[in-house]
C-alpha cells in the first residue's frame, strides 16, 4: 500500500497541477476515484449518474444496509395501502453497473489524506467523495427520548424496521385508542411527511378502528401544505367538527414536547399530559453523523456547500448531499436528493476533467395522499442565480390550488405512485 | 498554456453569450433533462402506471405540449406549474434531447377483443395524423402506442370534454367516431394501443 499510496500523492500532486492548468485528470492514465458515503437515495443517485458520465471512473458506495428502505411512500405502508417490500431497494443493479458496493459503515472521512476509514479498518483513498448521509435523529433533544424509547415509541422517520413497528402497533391498537404523533421543528427531512402521516393513520382508523382519536402534538404554528392538509383533513376524516378524528395542537395552543415516559406511555407538552395508546415522536434532526465526525456541518448542525457543485465550503474535495446538505430553498425530500445528486455527479466528473462547473437545474416534487382518491402536490423548479445560490424559478412551481377538482386530485393520486415508481428506478436502477 | 488559456476563454465567453440569463448559462441537455426523469423515467421512459413515457416525441409535439402547459391550455396536477420553470430555449433543448431518445413500450393488461375492435377504429379515424399505428410522432402528432393507459384517457377525457383544444381535423374524427362508437370506442381504441408493442 505504501508505494501505492506514494504513487497515487504523486498523481495527486500531478493532476491538481494539471487541474488547475485545466488539464484533463484522466490523461494521466490513473482512474479517478471517487468514494460515496451513504447509500440512499442522494448516494445511489450520484453513483448511478457518475456512471453514466463516464464509464472508467473507479466508483465505491459505502453503505452498511443490504438494501434502503424509502422514508417517501412509507405511510402507505402505515395505512396498509402498500407493502413494507414495495419500499425495499437493493444494490445489485448498481453492482452490475460496476460501481463497487461496500457493505460497510464508513466511520470517518479524511478530507486532508483523501481518505475513508470503515468500520472494518479499511482505507479507501479517493480524488473525489460524495457525503450523503441523511438525517441524524437527536436523541438528546426530548427527555425520555432516546434510542432505546424508540424501540417502544417509534419515529419510523428513518423507513425499514421502524416503519414495521408503527404499523404493527397500530394494527394491535383496540377501537377506541389514542394515537399521539409528535412532528418536529424546521428544518428536518420531508416537510410534509408527519401530516401525510396523520392523514394515512387517520385513512386506516377510519375504516378500521373508527371511535379511535389521533393527537398531534406540534412545535410549529404552521406546516408545509398547511392550508391544503386542513381542508384535507376536514374532507376526510371530519377536522373542524365535533366528531374529529384528528386533534391538532399548535405551538400557540402548547404543542411543544416537553417530556416523553415510554413505560407509562405517556407524553407531555404545555397542554398536558397526553396517555397514548400509540405514540409516533419524530425528535429533531441533523445531518448524519458521519458528517458531523467528519466536521463537514456548521453550528446549524447541516453542512454548508458550494450551491452550484455541493462541494463542501469546509472542506475542497469532499461534496454533501441530500438531507444533510444546506441547500438553499430545496427541501430535504427524496426528490430533491435525486436532483442534487446529479448535479454533484455532473460538478465531480467536470472537476476531475479540469472543466468549467457545469449550470446546473434541479426541481422538486412532494406529493402528499391525503386519501385513496385525494392527492396534493408541491413543486418548484430552480437554478442558479446571481450570487452563486439557489433560486426557485419565479412565477413557477407552487401548491396544488384548494379548488382543484376532485378529477385532478384522483390524478393526482396515480401520478404519486409513477413519480414513487420512476424516481425508485432512477436511483436504484 | 497561453493557447489553452485563451480557448477556455473563448468557451466560456461564448457560454455566456448563448445564455438566456444574465447570472449563469443555460444548463446543458442533459442537465436539464436529468430533471425530468424523476417522474417521467432515466432518459423519458415512465415504467408507470400513469406517467407518460417522453422519449421519442417529436420536437414540435414537445415543444407544442410544454407552451400549452405554461400557458395552462392543458389541464395538469404539476406539469403546467413546472413547465412554467423553463425557458422557451431550453425547452427547444430538452425537446430535441428527448426526439432522439429510444420510446419503449411497457406491458400493459390488454382486453385482447377491445384491441382488435381498437384496431379497426384506428385505421378509420387515427392512423392518418397517428400514422404506423399510433406508434409514429410526426409534427403535432404524440406517440399513441404503448404509452401509458391512464394518460391517454384522461387525454381524451380532457378533449371530449372541452378542457383542451383538439386540432379542426382531430375534432372532426373524433365527433364522427364518438357518433359511431360512442365512449366504448374510446376505450377501444385505448385497449388497442395498450396492446403494440
Amino acid at each position: 500500500m505504501a508505494t501505492n499510496r506514494r504513487t497515487f500523492l504523486k498523481l495527486a500532486v500531478g493532476a491538481s497541477a494539471a487541474a488547475a492548468s485545466g488539464f484533463p485528470f484522466l490523461c494521466l492514465g490513473a482512474k479517478p476515484r471517487v468514494v460515496i458515503v451513504g447509500g440512499g437515495i442522494g448516494g445511489a443517485t450520484a453513483a448511478r449518474y457518475l456512471r453514466r458520465a463516464d464509464a472508467s471512473l473507479d466508483i465505491t458506495l459505502i453503505e452498511p444496509k443490504a438494501a434502503y428502505h424509502t422514508c417517501f411512500m412509507s405511510n402507505e405502508v402505515l395505512s396498509g395501502e402498500r407493502e413494507l417490500d414495495s419500499i425495499r431497494f437493493g444494490y445489485d443493479a448498481l453492482k452490475g453497473e460496476n460501481i463497487n458496493v461496500v457493505s460497510q459503515a464508513a466511520k470517518g472521512v479524511d478530507p486532508d489524506a483523501k481518505k475513508v476509514t470503515l468500520a472494518n479498518g479499511d482505507v479507501l483513498s479517493y480524488d473525489r467523495c460524495i457525503v450523503a448521509p441523511g438525517i441524524n435523529l437527536d436523541f438528546y433533544a426530548i427527555p425520555g427520548y432516546d434510542a432505546e424509547a424508540a424501540e417502544r415509541i417509534p419515529h419510523a422517520w428513518q423507513a425499514g424496521p421502524q416503519t414495521a413497528l408503527l404499523r404493527d402497533q397500530l394494527r394491535a391498537m383496540p377501537d377506541g385508542g389514542t394515537v399521539v404523533i409528535a412532528p418536529p421543528r424546521h428544518p428536518f427531512r420531508c416537510p410534509p411527511g408527519p401530516y401525510e402521516r396523520v392523514c394515512q393513520i387517520a385513512h386506516y382508523l377510519k375504516h378500521n378502528k373508527p371511535k379511535s382519536k389521533i393527537i398531534v402534538l406540534d412545535p410549529k404554528d404552521k406546516f408545509s401544505k398547511f392550508g391544503l392538509f386542513k381542508q384535507g383533513w376536514a374532507n376526510h376524516y371530519g377536522y373542524g367538527t365535533d366528531n374529529s378524528m384528528i386533534d391538532w395542537v399548535s405551538a400557540k395552543q402548547g404543542g411543544e414536547v416537553s417530556a416523553v415516559d415510554a413505560k407509562q406511555m405517556s407524553i407531555t407538552a404545555s397542554a398536558g399530559t397526553f396517555k397514548a395508546d400509540v405514540m409516533n415522536v419524530i425528535p429533531p434532526q441533523g445531518a448524519g453523523m458521519i458528517a458531523v465526525d467528519a466536521d463537514l456541518v456548521d453550528a446549524s448542525g447541516w453542512c454548508p456547500v458550494n450551491e452550484q457543485t455541493f462541494e463542501s465550503t469546509r472542506y475542497p474535495g469532499v461534496y454533501v448531499i441530500g438531507d444533510a446538505s444546506i441547500a438553499g430553498p430545496m427541501p430535504k425530500s427524496g426528490y430533491a436528493a435525486n436532483s442534487q445528486a446529479k448535479v454533484c455527479a455532473a460538478a465531480v466528473v467536470a472537476s476531475l476533467r479540469g472543466e468549467p462547473m457545469p449550470a446546473p437545474s434541479w426541481v422538486n416534487t412532494c406529493y402528499s395522499i391525503i386519501a385513496p382518491e385525494d392527492c396534493v402536490a408541491v413543486s418548484a423548479v430552480y437554478r442558479l442565480g446571481a450570487e452563486g445560490k439557489i433560486v426557485a424559478v419565479e412565477g413557477a412551481g407552487g401548491l396544488t390550488p384548494e379548488d382543484a377538482s376532485p378529477e385532478m386530485r384522483k390524478r393526482a393520486v396515480a401520478y404519486a405512485h409513477s413519480w414513487f415508481r420512476n424516481i425508485t428506478r432512477d436511483t436504484f436502477g | 498554456m497561453t493557447v489553452r488559456a485563451s480557448a477556455y476563454t473563448v468557451a466560456v465567453l461564448a457560454a455566456f453569450a448563448l445564455s438566456p440569463c444574465v447570472s449563469a448559462a443555460t444548463p446543458s441537455a442533459s442537465m436539464l433533462a436529468n430533471t425530468c426523469a424523476g417522474c417521467h423515467g432515466t432518459d423519458g421512459v415512465s415504467i408507470g402506471p400513469a406517467t407518460p413515457t417522453i422519449a421519442g416525441m417529436s420536437t414540435e409535439y414537445f415543444v407544442d405540449m410544454m407552451e400549452a402547459y405554461k400557458a395552462d391550455e392543458i389541464p395538469s396536477t404539476v406539469m403546467g406549474r413546472i413547465a412554467k420553470g423553463y425557458t422557451k430555449e431550453e425547452i427547444e433543448v430538452l425537446a430535441e434531447h428527448f426526439a432522439k431518445l429510444p420510446f419503449v413500450r411497457p406491458d400493459q393488461q390488454v382486453d385482447e377483443a377491445a384491441a382488435n375492435q381498437g384496431a379497426k377504429l384506428h385505421r378509420k379515424f387515427c392512423e392518418k395524423c397517428h400514422e404506423d399505428g399510433g406508434r409514429s410522432s410526426e409534427d403535432d402528432a404524440g406517440i399513441l402506442a404503448g404509452q401509458w393507459t391512464p394518460y391517454l384517457r384522461w387525454s381524451m377525457d380532457d378533449f371530449t370534454s372541452d378542457k383542451r383544444e383538439m386540432t379542426k381535423k382531430m375534432r372532426k374524427k373524433v365527433t364522427k367516431m364518438l357518433e359511431d362508437h360512442g365512449d366504448e370506442g374510446i376505450e377501444q381504441l385505448l385497449q388497442f394501443y395498450a396492446s403494440q408493442k
